[in-house]
């Protein structure tokens, strides 16, 4: 475990990432349960979330939403052959666009030119369309193909679940 | 959903701040009580409005591994197949799209070579050739939907 700082902090962390897989629970002292279960106090369990969330290991404690339920019904995973000279630029810039949520570069495999990744959500088709045609303006003569994957339905969404995986 | 409902969910997304009583903070500003927001966090998980609350731990900080992958499923196969990702542990998010890769999910796992096990383990369970696309740069990270 790269970021943690000592040895007692990365086995903190897996027990923290094992108790709090289905979510934490919503008690009114939320630091005093983790420490009681952590085995240390609990301005000690403060401060490793805080360590960790310094260290993005902990990106943050939030809500996630099921965003069908929320209105947005359309979500578009757009995919771009982007020159490799220009995605360093081209990338930041996508990623900089307020409707893009999450913004990748990923390899290019056989059958699979695409190596550029921009995901786009709203709640209409016709809104997931217009910042595709927005972000295919600005990469412009850059981008060779595109294509934009639209999603029909959610078969799994759990997140990260380390507890019932096979150890190394 | 009331007015309430919308400014915790609004509030929620971008995190429960790591002071010693993260939920009287909130209840401050948003003008309720601690007890009140938990409830109400509560019932939107319950009737499905959110599907979890907790720690979005980045894996790869860890020393873990996510990756983006997917398969070309044949329709008739499509539910048996989605069935047996369901029942992987390290499948985290699973999603239909309209494509002829037409199953997209994400892996994570606590080291790298569980990624490589587990596209194995998804080829030889399903006789499908895995598109393995582990991100090599984040440009951006940043989901959020104001309601």
């Amino acid at each position: 475990m790269s970021v943690c700082t000592s040895p007692s902090d990365e086995g903190l962390t897996r027990r923290l990432i094992e108790l709090t897989e289905a979510g934490l629970p919503l008690v009114a002292d939320p630091w005093a349960w983790l420490a009681e279960e952590l085995g240390i106090d609990v301005d000690e369990t403060l401060a490793l979330l805080q360590r960790l969330q310094a260290a993005g290991a902990i990106r943050r404690i939030a809500a996630i939403p099921n965003h069908y339920r929320l209105g947005y019904r359309h979500n578009g995973m757009t995919v771009w052959d982007v020159d490799d000279g220009e995605i360093a630029r081209l990338g930041a810039l996508i990623g900089a666009q307020p409707f893009v949520s999450h913004c990748y570069r990923r390899p290019r495999q056989e059958g699979w030119p695409y190596n550029l990744f921009a995901m786009v959500h709203g709640r209409d088709a016709s809104d997931i369309e217009a910042y595709r045609n927005q972000i295919r303006a600005l990469l412009g003569s850059a981008c060779r193909a595109n294509e934009m994957l639209v999603s029909s339905r959610i078969l799994k969404k759990t997140g990260l679940r380390l507890a019932g995986q096979r150890r190394a | 959903m009331d007015e309430l409902d919308r400014q915790l969910i609004n509030r929620l997304q971008h995190g429960l701040p790591l002071v010693r009583h993260p939920w009287e903070a909130l209840a401050e500003e948003l003008g309720s009580t601690s007890e009140a927001l938990r409830e109400r966090v509560q019932a939107l998980l319950e009737d499905g409005t959110l599907t979890r609350f907790g720690p979005m731990f980045d894996i790869d900080r860890l020393g873990g591994a996510f990756t983006l992958a997917a398969l070309s499923v044949p329709e008739e196969r499509f539910d048996e197949v989605a069935a047996q990702l369901t029942a992987m542990p390290e499948v985290a998010h699973n999603y239909r799209r309209e494509h002829c890769w037409n199953m997209w999910f994400v892996l994570g796992c606590e080291t790298p070579q569980g990624i490589a096990e587990s596209i194995a383990r998804i080829e030889a369970e399903t006789g499908l050739a895995v598109l393995n696309l582990p991100k090599e740069e984040t440009f951006h990270v940043g989901l959020h939907f104001p309601v």
